[in-house]
This record gives C-alpha cells, structure tokens and sequence, in this order.
C-alpha cells in the first residue's frame, strides 16, 4: 500500500500539530498576505518570516529534506513565471522580489499542509459554512485520491508485467485508455458509494 | 497555468476572487439543484479521477511530457456546473495538501481553470454538437473546446499578471498564448484519446448526457442526468461572469492597440478636431504602449489562425477515432 504518500507528515506529534487547525490556517493565511504586502525595499522583512517559518519548521520535527524537495519540485513553475519579469520595467530586481516572495508563501503552505490533516482542514470549511456540497466533494475526493492514484500505478505495473513496449504514438493511446478506465470505475465505484451511504441512513 | 502566491497584487487577485467566488456559488447552487442526489458521491471521485489523470505523463519527447488539465473532459461527462464545482475542488486540494497554485491566487486560479477552463470549453463543444451529430460531433467539439479554453484560460492568466504589475503586457501575453497554443493542442488530443476509450468500454457514460432519452431504455434511474438540463439560464450567467472576468483583465490589454472607432476618426478627419480640444489628457498618449499594439496584433492573427488550424486537425482526429459504421 503507499497508502499515506501524499500527506505523511501531517499526522506527526509535534507542539505544532497539536495547535486547532483553525489557527494554523488563518496563521498561513496571514504569513502569505503579510510576506505579499512587504515592500521590497524592507529586506530584513523577509528575512523575518523566513527565519520564523524556518524556526516553526525545527519545532514541528518535519524533516527537511521533505520540504526542500518539495520546493524544488515546486520552484520550476514560480521561476518560470518569474523569469517574465526579467523583461519588465523592474528588471533584476522584480525577478529577485518576486522569487523570494513566492518562495516564502511556499514555504507557509508547506507547513500548513504538513502540521494538518485534511481532515481537519475539511472540519474547518465545514464549521465555517461552506456550502456542504463542495466540503462533501472535496472529502470524497480526498478519501478516494489514494484509490485512484494506486488504481492507475496498479494498471501501469499490469501493462510493464506483460513486457509492453509501446511506440510514442501508441503509449498516448494506451495513457488515454488508462484514464478512460480511471473513469468508468469512478462511476461505477461512485454507485457503490452511493449504495452504501443509503444504507448506513445519509440524508 | 497555477498562479502561485505573490504575482498577483490585491486588486487582480481581490477582483478574480469575487468573480470566482460568484461562479463558484452559482455552480453549487445549480449543481445542487439539478443533480439527483445518487450522483453527488460521483462529483468527489470525478474530482479523484481528474487528480489522478493529471498525473499520468503523456510523453512529448526530449525529455519533456505534458498532461491533461481536464476542465472541458469533467464538463463533457458530467455536465457544466458540476464540472465547475469538481475542477474547483481539484485546485482547492492542489492548494491546500500540496501547494500547487497560492493561497492568494486561489480565486484568479478557479476563474482561470475552472470556469473559463470548463464552461468556456463547453460552450464550444455545445456549439459544435449541434452541428455535427453523434460521436463524431461529441469528440471534434470536446478537442475543439479544450483547446480553444485552455488559450483563453492562458489570455485570462496573462491578463491578470498584466494587471498586476508583474510582467509587461507586451511580454506576458504573447509568451504565454503562444505557449498554451501548443500545449492545448495536447490537452486537446488527450481529452478526445479519453472520450473515445470511454466511448469503447461504456458509451452510456457519454451518451447518458447527450441524448438521454435514445440511451437509457430500462429506466431513468440508470441514466445519470434525466433529460438533457437546459444550459441556456446557466449559459447566461456564465457568460456574464466570463466576459467580466475578460473585460476587467483582458480588455485593458486589447484597448492598447488602435480601435475601429479611431480609425474611422483618421479616416473621415475627424482626429484633428479631437486632438486640438482634448478633454481630458490622457496618461498615455493614444493608449499606446510602447512596441505592444503590433505585439497583441500579432498575438491576434496567429490566435486566429491557429483556431483554423486546430478546428481541422479536431475534425481529423474525430475521424480517425470513431468507429466506422460497418465495422460495428
């Protein structure tokens, strides 16, 4: 099972992951919005958050090595709009800005993602009356992630086991049958779902 | 085509939020409405499903792949509210578990790729629907849809960091509806490769949406959507949230270049009068920004033709992909 891959470390003990979730969003939330509105001449502003960020990292024991992979595997999209920038009025400068900026904003939705479960993330949407359809989808979506995302691997291993070898054009074809597929069982598991919460008195 | 955090200043990113959120609201609301309550556990695992389709790497070569986006695939099987809830649902997750696309950016990201992204695509696959019947119109107008909204997903995009300073109009806009020409060429091969395999396996799925009435002979209780809901009253509303979401960030790129009522101004003589008695003087002589109106023409005419191209090249492919009638 790679059951927990997604979000391993949300569920760590930590000071950190102790505190409520709401807390903890509305802590991103205002991390990202402050780091935003810093003008660009207060560089010690950034220095600031970076360094409180980097001190909440060490308290909640999340290793990090985990997190500068994931921003790396991030960064290519922030520079890649970055760079843009380059060509604008501001230059080097823009550039720089906006790189340490957006880094910075990773870096608190990181945390947040890896101090809280989605779960408790959804609790919260839910108690702030979001409208119950979406928070429903979006927990469905975030119980059944894991199922799909095994269910394509499974395929992908089914298809090497037959020692496949397929030409570019043919491997296309094969990816799109596979999502296909991803999408028939959705709607037939969705049935099920749906079978099943009759049954256990929904609505 | 994930805005991260920090590109957007406060008003893009305040302004793309209201217009999200309003989408978003009356998505659910119609989504809630229509949708009989057997088919609300599909809406979590077809946002699942678009998830994990985003993973699989169609491979381009040189070492690069693309994947799909999905907003005019989830539209075309699932109708266009629902597509719209699920594809905002898929960003939110993206946001929150895994940092794809900012906080801050959240709104400006669900106007681009949910609703631009889905109903836009829709509309487009409706249009072409009623002009070519069966599965061959269903997969020209689902290829056609996806690529034409994942460039005006790109322009919405390109607008808004316009708009907020980020980048040069002249720079961003070109640079990124060039891109996205391209790889909407993939988003669009790959939505029409996914229709017609499901098309193989279980043509009801697609067809349940179309022509319920032809596909569902046991019972409407098998059929997901019970006639065909009338897209026009949602239409009208997403189309009034579109062309203001495209008139707040794109409008102010277009108005650059010069206007049809100021060339018959030149053209009648009329300019000098109006130049002699400005009223007001404007910030930048004539709206022009240095070197972008021949930039956003250029960006125009090869829009234009690319749509050409891309039309033919979805007719084409729905040829090659539906099953010829004596082979059944």
């Amino acid at each position: 099972m790679l059951h927990d891959f997604l979000d391993r470390h949300s569920r760590l003990e930590s000071p950190i992951h102790r505190l409520p979730a709401h807390l903890k969003m509305a802590a991103a939330l205002a991390c990202v919005i402050g780091t935003i509105l810093i003008p660009a001449a207060h560089a010690w502003g950034f220095a600031a958050v970076a360094a409180a960020l980097c001190l909440i990292t060490a308290i909640s024991r999340i290793p990090p090595a985990f997190l500068i992979r994931r921003l790396l595997l991030l960064e290519p999209f922030v520079l890649g709009v970055a760079v843009l920038a380059l060509f604008g009025p501001g230059g080097w400068r823009m550039f720089l800005l906006l790189a340490v900026r957006c880094t910075i904003c990773l870096l608190a939705m990181l945390l947040l993602a890896n101090t809280t479960p989605f779960s408790e993330i959804l609790r919260v949407l839910r108690r702030g009356r979001v409208p119950s359809l979406l928070v429903t989808t979006l927990a469905l979506m975030y119980r059944y992630l894991f199922v799909f995302i095994e269910e394509a691997e499974r395929m992908r291993t089914a298809r090497l086991s037959r020692t496949f070898t397929p030409t570019r054009a043919r491997q296309w074809h094969l990816l799109a049958t596979v999502a296909g597929q991803l999408f028939v069982r959705a709607s037939e598991r969705a049935e099920h779902i749906y079978a099943a919460m009759c049954a256990r008195g929904w609505r | 085509m994930h805005i991260p955090d920090g590109f957007l200043d406060a008003k893009t990113a305040l302004s793309a939020g209201a217009i999200a959120l309003g989408g978003l609201g009356f998505a659910l609301h119609r989504a809630g409405r229509t949708l009989p309550p057997r088919r609300i556990p599909l809406m979590g695992l077809s946002a699942s499903f678009i998830f994990a389709a985003q993973m699989l790497n169609f491979p381009v070569g040189v070492g690069t792949s693309g994947h799909l986006m999905g907003g005019v695939l989830a539209a075309v099987l699932l109708g266009p509210s629902p597509a719209v809830v699920v594809m905002a649902a898929v960003l939110i997750v993206q946001c929150l578990m895994f940092s794809d696309g900012g906080i801050t950016a959240l709104g400006a990201n669900v106007f681009n790729m949910a609703i631009v992204g889905a109903v836009g695509g829709y509309a487009v696959y409706r249009a072409v629907c009623r002009f070519i019947p069966g599965l061959r119109g269903q997969l020209v107008g689902a290829a056609f849809g996806a690529w034409c909204s994942t460039v005006l997903a790109s322009v919405c995009c390109a607008g808004e960091l316009a708009m907020s300073g980020t980048a040069k109009a002249s720079i961003v806009l070109p640079a990124m509806v060039h891109i996205h020409m391209v790889i909407g060429v993939g988003e669009a091969l790959i939505t029409a490769l996914v229709l017609a395999a499901i098309a193989r396996t279980r043509p009801e799925l697609l067809s349940g949406f179309e022509a319920p009435i032809a596909a569902a002979p046991e019972n409407e209780q098998a059929n997901p959507i019970a006639g065909r809901p009338a897209f026009g009253m949602s239409f009208l509303i997403y189309g009034l949230l579109i062309s203001l979401g495209l008139a707040i960030f794109v409008s102010p790129l277009a108005s650059s270049a010069p206007d049809g009522l100021e060339k018959v101004a030149e053209l009648i003589g009329f300019e000098h009068a109006a130049a002699e008695n400005p009223v007001l003087a404007s910030p930048i002589p004539d709206y022009e920004m240095p070197g972008f109106s021949s930039a956003a023409l250029a960006t125009a005419v090869a829009g234009a033709a690319g749509t050409v191209v891309v039309f033919f090249l979805a007719l084409l492919l729905a040829r090659i992909l539906t099953p010829k009638a004596s082979s059944v």
